[in-house]
């Protein structure tokens, strides 16, 4: 006999199994299909290396909604979110930057470097926590529909701009230098250490193709900011045993409000017909119906492969067609005999108490960005390091460490190589630099495991291994996320969504896209007969 | 010249802030790290060490110690079992209680005691008024330092120095007696965070061999030394008093508006057994006649505010809710969700942005009609400088309460878990 579910959820990365949980939650029964062994997508913990632990692919929390915490019940199911008070910036002959969580602490160590800088980010933070308050009622509402002739659309359209013109104009003109200026550029009003302006443009170049001197970059830095902990804006988090520990709670959350999970089971198809959806069909060709199937995949893979193009709208096919996946970051994880060591800092352990950013010039960040558009990876790479055992010391045997580098930049498509060949180089580049900064570091590891765009895009299915499933450009946020007119999670097939990282608000472990399209879906199911 | 505990010097290194207060007249810290929040979660995620020296420590020693404990104590002492330990309360003759504290029984005639306040003068009166032997009760608070090593790692640590396998199977309240770097110490199963813990009593001139020995043997599970505000965020989420913030001594306040009794504080369960305990201990008589009369005035009752109800109070007065280190000891009050504006019902002390719940909670005190959990009040916060309600429901304590907090653990576990 074949199965019937209310919903069916494609894909159980984080905003799959946010969407899957609501509509649970919502008395849909609801299936939740994972093509992996287990659930999480991007968001996996693994251990590849008895008492090691890795966080494979993401690393960090910070943009989830605190809503969803709440709706979900998250806390009931194990959720963990711990601090990450610092971040440190190794630089050249010993200089170096490490802020906490104290202001007047951080007033200081800046000072060190340039008095007007200690006063200039105090500004700046201040500006860009403006700035966040501001745009939260975005994050956390569905964007309205720029294409729509409707009137209530058409009203939204008024009320956000209304809203947006009536922000203090400090705000809106921060807003506006994000949007349309790079990192760099905005980071020159308020600072002149090139050390704590490099610490700040890495935000700015995260996952996406851009250099801090990009205009991207202003948006990018943006998002990454939107997040908090725990209502200190801006902050991040890392989860108990990683961001698979994370999807680990989601996935308890889903099966208490009664979802059904079953992984390894890849679909091949979408299966609908004039009346909308009516169900999918796996890989190994079994048929499971419901009206109601989510795309937790990238766009390209809900519009190309998921359903048959030919049966979309040509604007809309045209519009995935040009919408950008750029893979541009690899991950290369650390299993060490013990804690790495900065000169003149000694046995100092809270430099790892969060982020160590290695990337101690907007030049280095620049030089390692036009390796990239020469289609090679970076040899002096951007490395965003997190050494989370000392965090949480369940990730390693008593005394040893995971240590999670997030390495940039790594073109997916390379020029006269590929990546299997570059794969042990690009470990060695990694391994490199960060002797350079901590030396002795090589003699501490025990295990190096590379993952590179393409490990990427093959296990979690993001094309081209673009973190973001579509980079965060203001032409792809927003209304035009992933498609102008198709930003509401809907398709044009009736009873077929999306909600991956590819829809409002976008990448990053935020649950938004998953809590938003799982809103729309009710509403509709409310509204219409489905 | 505020006194030292003898931990001092070696908290001191790790004392990042530099900052020290005074608990009971010795110098503390209230954090060590500007991240308080990275000190409580040690107690929670990995395992915490926090100085808690300056408590009062007492000794009952001889014939008569069980005497006079059991003629003060709530909790009948003589069924303590040798290696347990209790919390119990004293109260005055007019049933309002004057302390808390840990009792440990080391032997048939010798007790450990525990006290917020000095309590010395008061169990010798206690004693003379029976007849007893005042000299029994000694002042040992110099004589040991006490460390509260706290969190779901703190069994990894202790298994390390449990050669005798003497804490293998100790069960939540129980006492040990080992060695630990050589020096004989006291070990007992109880801690004020509501976690998997221990408190450990060394010998002041051991103070320092010891601190290091079990900094040492936490250095593979991120022991991070804490203060005591990451200590009282985490004795909240636990359900547990705070006297001076919860309650106020009996001995030293003006009238009955500002005493409690045990029925009030939410220790009703020490007393179930009253019919069958024929002890004459200090303010059984009131405390039986309140029971009787249903007099209590209040009942002691867990907050849980509602997050979306606190966060929106901000937002509509365009700020960022206040969420980070929200711990708070002053006093919210509550009102009635009766339609009258305003209509004062009890209060809350001990008011916490839970980091670990993503919800504030508090812990309250309400009349007895309102005291069932699930019931809605009000509950009043600042915001922007002006008074606002927010929605709280009564709930049962303790907030957070992890089956490892209780867990019976075999000799083999033990084991098994010292040798990874």
């Amino acid at each position: 006999m074949r199965q019937t579910y209310d919903a069916i959820v494609v894909g159980a990365g984080h905003n799959g199994l946010v969407n899957a949980s609501y509509l649970a939650k919502a008395g849909k029964k609801t299936l939740l299909l994972e093509q992996n062994e287990v659930v999480g997508g991007a968001a996996i913990t693994e251990e590849l290396l008895p008492g090691f632990h890795f966080t494979t692919f993401s690393y960090a929390i910070s943009l989830l909604r605190p809503d969803i915490v709440q709706d979900l019940n998250l806390v009931q199911h194990g959720l963990m979110i711990l601090p990450m008070p610092r971040t440190f910036q190794p630089g050249y002959n010993g200089e170096y930057l490490l802020l906490g969580s104290d202001a007047e602490e951080n007033y200081h160590e800046i000072a060190r470097h340039s008095l007007e800088d200690a006063e200039g980010y105090r500004e700046l933070s201040f500006r860009i926590k403006q700035v966040c308050h501001a745009l939260h009622p975005i994050m956390d509402s569905i964007p309205p529909n720029i294409q729509s002739q409707d009137p209530s659309e058409i009203a939204a359209v008024e009320s956000l701009k209304t809203y947006l013109e009536g922000l203090p104009p400090e705000v809106s003109g921060m807003i506006k230098r994000f949007y349309e200026c790079s990192a760099a550029e905005i980071l020159d009003d308020y600072l002149q250490s090139d050390l704590l302006k490099a610490m700040i443009a890495s935000s700015g170049i995260i996952g996406s193709h851009c250099s801090p001197l990009s205009k991207e970059s202003g948006i990018v830095w943006l998002f990454h900011k939107l997040g908090e902990y725990d209502g200190q804006l801006g902050e991040w988090g890392f989860h108990k045993n990683g961001n698979g520990g994370f999807t680990q709670v989601v996935a308890r959350a889903f099966q208490s409000f009664g979802g059904e999970i079953k992984t390894n089971a890849p679909v091949s198809r979408v299966l609908y017909g004039d009346s909308g959806a009516t169900g999918v069909e796996l890989m190994d060709g079994q048929v499971i119906d419901a009206n109601i199937i989510v795309s937790a995949l990238d766009p390209r893979q809900t519009f190309h492969k998921m359903v048959d193009p030919s049966d979309l709208p040509a604007d809309l096919v045209a519009s995935i067609d040009a919408y950008q996946f750029r893979g541009t970051a690899a991950k290369v994880n650390f299993a060490l005999a013990g804690l790495p060591k900065f000169p003149g800092l000694g046995d100092s352990e809270n430099i790892f108490d969060g982020f160590t950013n290695i990337g101690p010039s907007i030049n280095y960040l620049e030089e390692a960005f036009a390796d990239s558009q020469a289609g090679r990876f970076s040899r002096r790479p951007f490395i965003d390091c997190c050494l989370q055992s000392l965090i949480d010391p369940d990730l390693s045997p008593p005394g040893k460490h995971v240590m999670s580098c997030f390495v940039m930049y790594c073109p997916s498509q390379l020029t006269n190589s590929d990546w299997e060949a570059e794969k042990t180089p690009l470990g060695d580049a990694v391994q490199d630099t960060l002797e350079e900064f901590f030396p002795g570091f090589s003699e501490l590891v025990i295990h190096r495991e590379v993952v590179t765009p393409k490990d990427i895009q093959s296990r979690t299915g993001l094309s081209q291994g673009d973190i973001f499933a579509g980079q965060l450009f203001s032409s792809q946020l927003f209304t035009h996320r992933p498609a102008p007119g198709w930003n509401q999670y809907r398709t044009p097939i009736k009873g077929y969504y999306q909600c991956g990282s590819g829809t409002h608000p976008g990448g990053c472990v935020s649950g938004g896209p998953g809590k938003l399209a799982a809103r729309q879906i009710l509403g509709d199911c409310s509204t219409q007969s489905i | 010249m505020p006194k030292r505990t003898p931990f001092h010097d070696c908290i001191a290194p790790y004392n990042e802030t530099e900052i020290w207060k005074r608990w009971s007249g010795y110098l503390v810290p209230p954090n060590l790290q500007y991240s308080i929040d990275t000190e409580y979660y040690a107690i929670r995620n990995s395992v915490s060490l926090l100085d808690t020296s300056p408590l009062f420590k007492y000794r009952f020693f001889g014939s008569d110690a069980v005497g006079i404990l059991n003629s003060s104590m709530v909790r009948p002492v003589h069924q303590l079992e040798n290696g347990r330990a209790q919390y119990n309360i004293w109260c005055d003759d007019n049933g309002f209680v004057v302390q808390d504290g840990v009792l440990l029984r080391l032997a048939e005639n010798e007790f450990l005691l525990t006290a917020g306040e000095a309590a010395l003068r008061w169990f010798r009166q206690a004693a003379r008024r029976c007849s007893l032997d005042a000299e029994s009760v000694s002042d040992v608070s110099d004589q040991y330092g006490i460390l509260a090593l706290q969190g779901p790692h703190a069994r990894s640590v202790m298994s390390q120095f449990d050669k005798d396998s003497a804490l293998a199977s100790l069960s939540y309240f129980g006492v040990a007696q080992l060695e630990i770097a050589n020096r004989q110490v006291i070990v007992s199963r109880t801690g004020y965070t509501g976690d998997l813990g221990y408190e450990i009593w060394i010998p002041s001139g051991d103070a320092a061999v010891v601190w290091r020995a079990i900094i040492e043997a936490g250095a593979g599970y991120n022991l991070t030394p804490i203060g005591t505000t990451a200590l009282k965020m985490a004795r909240v989420e636990a359900g547990l008093l705070l006297m001076d913030v919860d309650f106020s001594s009996s001995r030293f306040t003006f009238g009955p508006s500002e005493k409690e009794t045990p029925n009030e504080l939410g220790f009703h369960w020490m007393m179930k057994n009253l019919d069958s305990d024929d002890r004459e201990f200090i303010g059984r008589q009131a405390i039986e006649k309140e029971i009787l009369s249903g007099s209590s005035r209040w009942t002691t009752i867990g907050l849980t505010v509602d997050p979306q109800s606190y966060v929106d109070r901000f937002q509509s007065a365009g700020l960022i809710p206040d969420k980070g280190n929200v711990y708070c000891e002053s006093t919210h009050s509550l009102y009635r969700r009766s339609g009258q504006p305003w209509d004062y019902a009890g209060y809350a002390t001990s008011f916490l942005y839970s980091s670990l719940l993503k919800q504030p909670i508090a812990i309250g005190k309400l009349p007895r009609d309102l005291a069932t959990p699930g019931t809605q009040v009000n509950l009043e916060i600042e915001v922007a400088r002006r008074p606002e309600l927010v929605t709280a429901t009564v709930s049962r304590m303790p907030f957070f309460n992890p089956d490892r907090k209780t867990q019976v653990f075999s000799k083999q576990e033990v084991q098994d878990a010292s040798d990874v």
